[in-house]
């Protein structure tokens, strides 16, 4: 399969923050969506939430500037920007689970039609453990799923009905893979758009689970 | 004053943990974790421990300690990603884990310490989580959650004072705070030990009351687990 028209990783996360606006509050999955602290526009006022007890994180510190107890959820060095907070985490999931935080964006293994996901283990094969993602998914006002559209094995990770341990039910808003934007709703994936030069056909997912 | 929290050491802090005790301990990742307590247990024969945190320590370093002297039975975690010697030992079925949601799981610590007895949350529901648990519906369905303690808690903080008032650095917070509230007998770690009065009173995080030891620590690593710097 040609990938030459698939979005890049950039360009997915570019994507993703096209969905924010002004004073939102978001939180980064590990992954790709940590992405989005590195690339966000510094005119749109954002506060980053990572769960482990920050409000307001602004992507990587500059050389000589990293300290061991600065970090983000996936236990990576970052920054943070002015008006930043600090606290434990039962305020942090409180402000999760309260739904003070306006869009969420993690990663992916499998999201249905029905808007559940998968994210956090391969029975026999891989165990991450769900971390926070369980509480983000039904906390987040706006639910993001960034992923690529096929596994490794070239298998869509858009299916009719996950078959990977779920991580939350009906709990995904937006898909946003390499080959374009999606909205699981009513049973199916409404196309919100498609890289350029990429066809329906080459999505992999049955016609009948699509809405243009 | 016949009666000091203080001790000399992660030794003599950490002596009377036995065989069997259940042990949270702070930290996220790398970060904040109690360094000299973990140490000190790994020297210690004791075996059968429940421990209770987010990870069980990476690449060797911090909670693996204990992991790989095969003293943990049972781990009740959140996350175990980028820990192959905990995944090892959880597909050869040579140690027990619980994964806990994160909110879940803080919040449960949280119960524990502050009385509450149990609580409702949409988190987990439709999951493996759910299993076993009762189900109520409010606006959504919700799971009951029931209160998480323990007998021993082993946390860090940047700044302590000798009624065990805490400052805690940046994110370095995290659990330890509620881990201290849930555990019969905390057992706290400091960069700073300070005389009371030191830290001042709008500034204390945690207030003492939920100490019952703390001690200077020493030669502290400070793993950063992912260097990551503006390239």
């Amino acid at each position: 399969m040609s990938t030459q028209n698939h979005w890049s990783k950039n360009k997915m996360i570019e994507k993703v923050i096209s969905f924010f606006y002004s004073g939102a509050s978001v939180n980064l999955g590990i992954g790709i969506p940590t992405l989005v602290a590195e690339l966000l526009p510094k005119e749109l006022n954002i506060f980053i939430q990572s769960e482990n007890g920050v409000l307001g994180v602004a992507g990587r510190p500059k050389k000589g500037e990293e300290s061991p107890t600065l970090i983000n959820a996936g236990k990576e060095t970052i920054s943070i920007r002015k008006g930043a907070s600090f606290f434990d985490s039962a305020l942090s999931f409180g402000m999760i689970r309260g739904g003070h935080i306006d869009f969420c964006v993690l990663g992916g293994m499998e999201v249905d039609t029905n808007g559940s996901l998968a994210n956090w283990m391969v029975p026999g094969e891989k165990i991450t453990g769900m971390g926070g993602a369980m509480d983000l998914v039904n906390g987040a006002k706006c639910v993001i799923v960034v992923m690529t559209h096929f596994t490794k094995k070239g298998s869509p990770k858009l299916v009719k009905k996950c078959s990977l341990p779920l991580t939350g039910v009906g709990v995904v808003n937006i898909v946003v893979t390499d080959l374009g934007i999606f909205k699981p709703e009513n049973g199916k994936f409404v196309i919100v758009e498609l890289a350029s030069g990429v066809s329906v056909n080459e999505l992999s997912i049955p016609s009948e689970l699509i809405k243009i | 004053m016949d009666y000091s929290k203080v001790f000399t050491d992660a030794k003599s802090a950490v002596a009377d943990i036995k065989s069997n005790s259940t042990l949270m301990s702070g930290g996220f990742g790398l970060c904040g974790i109690p360094e000299n307590c973990i140490d000190a247990l790994s020297e210690m024969e004791i075996r059968n421990l429940t421990v209770i945190s987010n990870n069980i320590g990476n690449s060797g370093r911090g909670l693996v300690k204990l992991l790989i002297s095969k003293k943990i039975k049972k781990a009740i975690c959140t996350y175990v990603g980028g820990n192959p010697d905990l995944e090892k030992q959880i597909l050869s079925n040579e140690i027990e884990v619980e994964l806990i949601p994160q909110g879940t799981f803080s919040e449960r610590i949280r119960a524990a310490g502050l009385g509450i007895r149990g609580f409702y949350t949409p988190t987990g529901f439709g999951t493996s989580v759910a299993d076993g648990k009762e189900i109520k519906i409010f606006d959504k369905a919700c799971l009951l959650e029931l209160p998480l303690g323990a007998d021993f808690a082993i946390i860090k903080a940047e700044k302590g004072d000798s009624y065990g008032n805490l400052w805690f650095k940046e994110t370095a917070r995290a659990f330890s705070p509620l881990m201290a509230m849930a555990a019969k007998i905390t057992i706290v770690e400091v960069e700073e030990l300070v005389e009371v009065g030191e830290i001042k009173p709008e500034d204390v995080h945690l207030p003492g009351i939920f100490v019952q030891r703390i001690f200077l620590g020493k030669n502290y690593k400070n793993d950063i687990e992912f260097r990551k710097i503006e390239e």
